[in-house]
């Protein structure tokens, strides 16, 4: 059995601030990441981030991943396991059972755990929704952006949130064909900024739109052909409004859900909330669930942006550690200050959902 | 189709190695995901569904949604959006559940 | 309008345009950012106090256009790609227009390319009067374009290549 103080689940950029806010405490921290490299979803954003230097506003998200993960390797205090899955968790004595390599197992007893284990896409229920060529929008981030294999040649991307946007950028720079943005609401859902980079592009945007069917090449089995139609202000698609689009590649860029197993093993108290992305554990101010000792961080917690995920692992891993007592009397200074970028980060307009998720799941 | 040149990234490839689909060679680079290795080769249908077999592809390709199992070296149900390729892998169309032998 | 399709109508972007006076005195830099996000690098960025300071970092960027000098070092600072810097002293019919463009190919200095307006529309040709693609830039390179004087307001991007419909 190996013992940890804190175990931290997942790299991406709530997992690698917990793990370093903790170590800068002075706790013992164990970092476990299923892939075979740290940075979670970071790898793939190509673009400059938002936010301030707090959260590195300005660098691009790989470079971020880059910069943490160095951070991470260079501290003595903090062990790293890649290739590693929780996979279990064992509520009667608190053990973690984790996948270390194919088919080998290990059991870890920690004395605190951190979960920032991220979210997972969305779908969308249309007819022939299953067809090869339609991906998540994070997928063929994935595919392009981080193993350089295009999706195909002509998209249609179903979304205009922030990825829905940021992803038909992507795929413009590398050389694929975005023939439209569309987006079920009435209004574009994401920073009007990311919005402008791709009109420029000559990329149209359709609000009101959905897809209505997917259509297969007959010799291939894969999409051929998407037809889209437009609903009206009762979100009742329209007759006689679909339009017809030739594309190899569809994107369903919907959202993203909570990626919550460990906790529900755990026991921790969930509570469904919508304009977080779904079942999210109620936690206490220092991101504690309800589970003493388990920890949560980033979009497990509730889906939002990198920048507010990398302030709540600061927070978690500031807190998991001065629970265990490491705290050089400057803890409770340093996890005010999170807070208060937290509250900054999410106070302007495009911050009103999370606040309204937030005030529910406090309720 | 491979991304050669890209205004931002810069890819790290593996040694180019030999693996089969279907009994046909292919070619692809050590490490990287099956999948991806499979698409850049025009490989998108992996799998056929269990009841009314229909052709699947991946669809998060992060190793959460099980869209794109196949049968790897006779091992049925393998994720190959994560899992690695290696020199001579035996990688086949997965019909149903699989068999295990 | 910017909440249905990401393309500014005039009214959305009247306030956000230096007046004529200032233009005519030299390179300027406009801040096509319309909606309140948590976001504040151009502030840090620019090294002669024009942006004001954010009292909240959602604020929209406020800009001295009297203290503007032009420079550009906001530009790929931007995670938005939404400063571009307008020069309508350049000459007596051109003015020219800095953007970012992270696109490849990348234009050459004096290459000629197609110039295209906010939502991508072709509206006509332009010369390459300088590209920057130093370490500071980031991967973000600033181009350079000389547009016709009218178009100084309406030029937001550039394709390489170009001439063709």
């Amino acid at each position: 059995m190996k013992h940890a103080q804190i175990a931290v689940i997942g790299g991406g950029p709530a997992g690698l601030m917990a793990a370093l806010a903790a170590a800068e405490m002075g706790a013992g921290v164990t970092l476990i990441d299923r892939n075979s490299r740290l940075g979670g979803q970071l790898v793939k954003q190509t673009h400059k981030f938002f936010g301030s230097e707090k959260q590195y506003a300005s660098v691009r998200g790989v470079d971020i991943a880059e910069i943490l993960s160095e951070k991470i390797k260079e501290n003595p205090k903090i062990e790293v396991m890649l290739n590693s899955t929780v996979v279990a968790y064992y509520p009667d004595d608190g053990v973690l059972g984790i996948e270390v390599e194919e088919k080998k197992w290990v059991k870890m007893k920690a004395e605190r755990i951190v979960v920032a284990t991220g979210a997972s896409e969305k779908f969308l229920l249309f007819e022939n929704n299953d067809l090869p060529g339609i991906y998540g929008a994070g997928a063929v981030q994935t595919l392009m952006n981080e193993h350089g294999v295009l999706p195909g040649k002509n998209v249609l991307m179903v979304g205009a949130g922030n990825i829905g946007l940021i992803v038909s950028y992507q795929l413009m720079q590398a050389g694929v064909n975005v023939k439209a943005i569309i987006d079920a609401a009435p209004t574009i859902g994401g920073y009007w900024v990311h919005a402008s980079k791709v009109a420029r592009l000559g990329v149209p945007i359709l609000t009101s739109y959905t897809v209505k069917a997917a259509y297969p090449n007959k010799m291939t089995g894969a999409l051929e052909r998407a037809v889209i139609w437009k609903l009206d202000e009762n979100w009742k698609p329209v007759p006689g409004t679909e339009k017809v689009f030739n594309v190899d590649v569809m994107c369903i860029a919907v959202g993203l859900s909570p990626l919550a197993e460990i906790l529900w093993q755990a026991g921790c108290r969930m509570k469904y909330v919508p304009e977080l992305g779904g079942h999210v554990p109620v936690r206490n101010e220092n991101m504690e669930t309800t589970v003493p000792g388990i920890y949560v961080a980033g979009d497990v917690a509730g889906v939002e942006e990198a920048s507010s995920a990398m302030m709540e692992g600061r927070l978690a891993g500031l807190s998991a550690a001065q629970s265990l007592g490491y705290d050089d009397g400057s803890c409770e200074e340093k996890k005010a200050e999170v807070k208060r970028e937290l509250e900054n980060l999410r106070s302007g307009p495009v911050g009103e959902k999370i606040r309204k998720g937030l005030s529910k799941l406090a309720s | 189709m491979r991304i050669e040149e890209h205004p931002i990234l810069t890819f790290k490839r593996g040694r180019e190695v030999e693996f089969t689909f279907n009994g046909k060679k292919m070619k692809g680079f050590e490490g990287e995901p099956i999948a991806a290795a499979l698409h850049a080769n025009g490989v998108r249908v992996l799998s056929y569904s269990k009841k009314l077999k229909r052709p699947r592809g991946f669809y998060c390709a992060i190793g959460n949604c099980s869209s794109c199992l196949m049968t790897v070296n006779g091992e049925p149900n393998v994720r190959v959006c994560t899992e690695k390729l290696r020199e001579g892998m035996v990688i086949e169309t997965q019909e149903g559940r699989g068999e295990l032998n | 309008m910017l909440a249905t399709n990401g393309i500014p109508t005039a009214e959305e972007l009247a306030p956000r345009i230096p007046p004529a006076e200032r233009l005519k005195k030299g390179p300027v830099a406009v801040i096509e950012c319309f909606q309140k996000i948590p976001c504040n690098p151009c502030y840090t960025a620019c090294r002669v106090g024009a942006i004001e300071k954010f009292e909240d970092i959602n604020d929209l960027p406020r800009i001295d256009f009297e203290k503007c000098t032009g420079c550009g070092l906001c530009i790929s600072k931007c995670p938005g790609l939404a400063i571009f810097v307008v020069d309508e002293t350049y000459s007596e019919s051109e003015a020219t227009v800095s953007m970012p463009f992270e696109f490849l190919p990348l234009p050459e200095e004096g290459q000629e390319v197609d110039l295209l307006d906010r939502s991508g529309a072709v509206v006509g040709r332009g010369r390459v009067v300088k590209v920057r693609k130093g370490k500071y830039e980031d991967r973000t390179p600033i181009v350079t374009v000389t547009v016709p004087k009218h178009l100084s307001m309406v030029v937001r991007n550039i394709r390489v290549g170009g001439g063709k419909k």
